[in-house]
């Protein structure tokens, strides 16, 4: 079904197909250019399906990344950066959403099933175990009652039904 | 005349659902065998009727048979003939009934087959098969059929997109399809434990099989679009948590957690619910899968054939099927009889906790996924959830299911010793801890994750290892008594062992990747030279080539590694006129398990006027592995499938021989 990643990728253009490294655009700092290129992979193309402008060849992602080397070669942290491309296109342009208590069931959920689940589970398994196997472990210890004796000495001859 | 038939099988096979459901219910009402038997046979003939129209939609694109709508939007006259065929499944309508195809297949053999199952509990399993026909044959021949004619027969047709013309991707969607929609038979089975009331370890037995088919065709179908999305799309990367790929794995993590909850329920009784809930589930998240990836509801890479108002039947499809599942397990599930007792450290133990993982798993990514869309609903605020959300989720979540995974197929039933399994890992725990550690300080990877993943790999391997070293009693028994017990393992065993190694295979590949992957581009006249990694790259001419439905550049590159010619590569860049397309051939030189991969950019002006073309090139290391574990593990589940138990897989019938023997 992932069948046609491409009908996209033509109607966006034949531009989007591609990654970023285009020789022309690198930092000349080495450095800096592997700051630049981490930057790139938590930043949407926004006029692409849904690429980051890591992978994406729109004009438009050229622009932004553009922007993200001049803003990191002239030595702005990386937080500065992402606030400075937020004010500009919105939230919608990073592919990591931001920490925050508007997004808080986007980053709890995931643990907070882990922990609830598990809690149940060992809840649960400490319930039955203590419901249904007291009765039969401690039954274990104990001899036969006389009745049950005599039951028993029937079965074992075959007499019983 | 062939195109006619098959729009009038179509209409038949939609009639022979409904009397399948109709003579199935009744026959289960009435207690009548006859009804019963009428409906198996409708449910053979509507899969007959399917494959006619199969057929002659096949027909329609080899021939290339224009005045049908479907073929003049997705074929071409000069397209080599597999894409032709491959183009019948290319399209929203062709796809759709390649999807009845697989539901009524599936319908047909379970009808046809399953002669040791209980006749009433058959009954309503080919019952709601026929219903999920009803529903989406309807949906085909009214909504989107694929027999459609046009007024106006255009002389030569738009061709399908050049980007899906690949072997790859030719067979990639009936696995895919095979999969998703073998979670049916399954959803079916469950339906029927909920009517019946009943749910057991022949129960189990039953579904087991059909699981583990879904589940391996699916692990293909998504391994292949992975692969295909590695070599055509021309950037190296395999997977990027896009809406549409999210929508087959959704199913698939599922189907994971059905295939253990399942052994639980068979071996132990325990667990029988839940397994009944995932069951239901797993259908559900490929229905799902079916509308996100056509609706347009989500913005993906690859949006496919995305019409809103088919959405909206494929949303009231979906409600309809999950919404009668899910109610009936509401009111039927709580009096589903609790299974056998087992203590938390035991192989129940972990198998839940693997079933936990599992769905935390999938919560997160149908989270990841639709979140955009809750969040834009709420407050009309867009926001995108991308890979590094998926990173700091999924990742650590499927880390702590890894971690685990080894320790329970040491573990007994009822009662497990998790220190003894912790003991007989050791010698797994070291090489795991020492990979780690060796990565860390002698390679220094660019994430720290990626020593993670790899200790996490070879623990994986390591562990499945140990598996088989302990059924056969490595270092304990005799040379002769390992042989023969080594002979003598189940099949089943087997797949398990197969299928968890190739999850650890998959793990070392895919962070060893992620993190040693290098990458270079630069523009190449003739006879310059590219380096990326231990690799040079040379320029040594760039030619025309026509192919049978585009035309090309084809650069000539000599791969060499110091100084000894590795391989000569041979990317393109090709035109096609037909649709107006330009797509970049990959070349892919395997060098072991890794890759120099190489991409043709466009002709620019280089250094002195001397004509130069972008070339970008990438070392990505064990890539292969990415691929190959999860082959492993299809593998593992075939090999599963193909136990004696299985296959003879009727418990009553067994028994009755073993009171006449």
């Amino acid at each position: 079904m992932r069948l046609v990643r491409a009908l996209a990728l033509v109607l966006a253009a034949s531009l989007c197909l591609g990654a970023a490294s285009e020789p022309s655009e690198r930092l000349a700092d080495p450095v800096q250019e592997a700051r630049a290129k981490a930057l790139f992979t938590q930043v949407r193309c926004v006029v692409c399906q849904n690429e980051s402008i890591d992978d994406s060849q729109a004009d438009l992602a050229a622009d932004l990344r553009k922007i993200v080397r001049t803003e990191v070669a002239q030595g702005r942290n990386d937080r500065q950066i992402k606030a400075y491309l937020v004010a500009r296109y919105g939230e919608f342009i990073l592919l990591k959403p931001a920490f925050s208590w508007g997004n808080a069931a986007l980053w709890l959920v995931p643990f907070a099933i882990i922990g609830l689940g598990g809690l149940g589970f060992l809840v649960q398994a400490r319930k039955r175990t203590a419901a249904r196997s007291e009765p039969e472990l401690s039954g274990l210890d104990q001899a036969l009652s006389a009745a049950e004796q005599e039951k028993l000495t029937r079965l074992l001859r075959g007499d019983e039904g | 005349m062939i195109v006619e038939i098959g729009a009038y099988c179509l209409i038949l096979a939609l009639l022979l659902s409904v009397a399948q459901l109709g003579l199935s219910t009744g026959g289960r009402m009435r207690g009548s065998l006859a009804l019963i038997g009428a409906g198996e046979g409708a449910a053979g003939a509507a899969f007959l009727a399917v494959l006619i129209a199969f057929g002659a939609l096949m027909y329609a694109f080899v021939t290339s048979d224009f005045s049908v709508a479907n073929v003049a939007a997705n074929s071409h006259t000069a397209k080599p003939l597999l894409y032709k065929v491959a183009g019948v499944w290319g399209s929203h309508e062709g796809s759709m009934l390649l999807w009845c195809l697989a539901l009524t297949g599936f319908g047909a053999a379970v009808a046809l087959t399953g002669r040791g199952l209980p006749v009433a509990l058959k009954a309503v399993v080919v019952a709601s098969q026929g219903a999920l026909g009803v529903l989406f044959l309807a949906y085909t021949v009214f909504a989107s059929n694929p027999f459609a004619r046009l007024l106006e027969v255009p002389v030569e047709g738009k061709s399908l997109n050049p980007l899906l013309q690949d072997p790859a991707l030719a067979f990639h969607p009936p696995f895919l399809y095979g999969g998703y929609v073998g979670f049916s038979i399954v959803f079916s089975f469950a339906i029927a434990a909920l009517v019946e009331g009943r749910v057991d370890a022949a129960w189990a037995r039953w579904v087991r099989p059909w699981s583990l088919a879904a589940w391996s065709l699916l692990t293909v179908g998504i391994t292949l679009g992975a692969f295909w999305a590695y070599y055509e799309l021309g950037w190296g990367g395999w997977w990027f948590w896009d809406p549409v790929e999210n929508a087959s794995f959704m199913p698939w993590l599922i189907g994971t957690a059905l295939l253990h909850s399942a052994v639980v329920m068979e071996k132990r009784g325990a667990l029988p619910g839940w397994t009944v809930f995932l069951a239901l589930a797993a259908f559900t998240f490929s229905m799902l899968g079916a509308f996100l990836v056509r609706s347009g509801a989500l913005t993906s890479v690859h949006a496919f054939a995305v019409d809103p108002k088919r959405g909206i039947l494929l949303l009231s499809i979906l409600g309809i099927a999950a919404g009668t599942g899910f109610s009936l397990f509401a009111w039927r599930g709580p009096r589903l009889a609790a299974g056998g007792l087992f203590a938390p450290i035991s192989r129940e133990g972990a198998l839940v906790i693997n079933n936990l993982v599992l769905s935390a798993a999938t919560a997160t990514v149908l989270l990841g996924t639709l979140y955009p869309l809750i969040k834009e609903a709420l407050t009309g605020q867009t926001l995108s959830v991308g890979t590094p959300y998926f990173n700091l989720t999924f990742a650590p979540l499927m880390a702590l299911a890894l971690l685990v995974l080894p320790l329970g197929p040491l573990m007994a039933w009822k009662r497990g010793d998790a220190l003894g399994a912790l003991q007989r890992l050791w010698w797994a725990a070291v090489l795991a801890v020492g990979a780690g550690l060796g990565v860390l300080a002698l390679l220094k990877p660019s994430h720290g994750f990626a020593a993670i993943g790899m200790a996490l790999g070879v623990w994986l391997i390591a562990g499945a290892l140990t598996e088989v070293a302990e059924r056969v009693h490595l270092g304990k028994a005799s040379g002769q008594e390992v042989r023969r017990r080594l002979t003598g393992l189940p099949r089943g065993a087997w797949g398990t062992t197969l299928g968890h190694a190739g999850l650890g295979v998959f793990a070392l590949g895919a962070s060893f990747e992620t993190a040693y992957k290098i990458e270079a581009a630069q523009a190449l006249s003739l006879n310059q030279s590219l380096n990326v990694g231990a690799y040079e790259l040379t320029l040594t001419d760039v030619g025309q080539v026509d192919g049978p439905n585009y035309i090309a550049e084809r650069g000539h590159l000599t791969v060499s590694r110091a100084g000894k010619l590795a391989c000569t590569a041979t990317p393109e860049r090709r035109f096609y006129p037909a649709g107006r397309q330009t797509t970049s051939e990959v070349y892919i030189c395997p060098e072991g398990l890794s890759d120099v991969y190489l991409v043709l950019g466009e002709r620019r002006t280089g250094t002195g006027g001397n004509p130069a073309w972008l070339v970008r090139a990438y070392w990505n290391p064990w890539a292969r592995l990415i691929f190959l574990g999860p082959l492993f593990m299809a593998l593992g589940g075939l090999i599963s499938l193909s136990d004696r138990r299985l296959r003879l897989g009727a418990p009553r019938r067994a028994t009755a021989i073993e009171a006449a023997a």
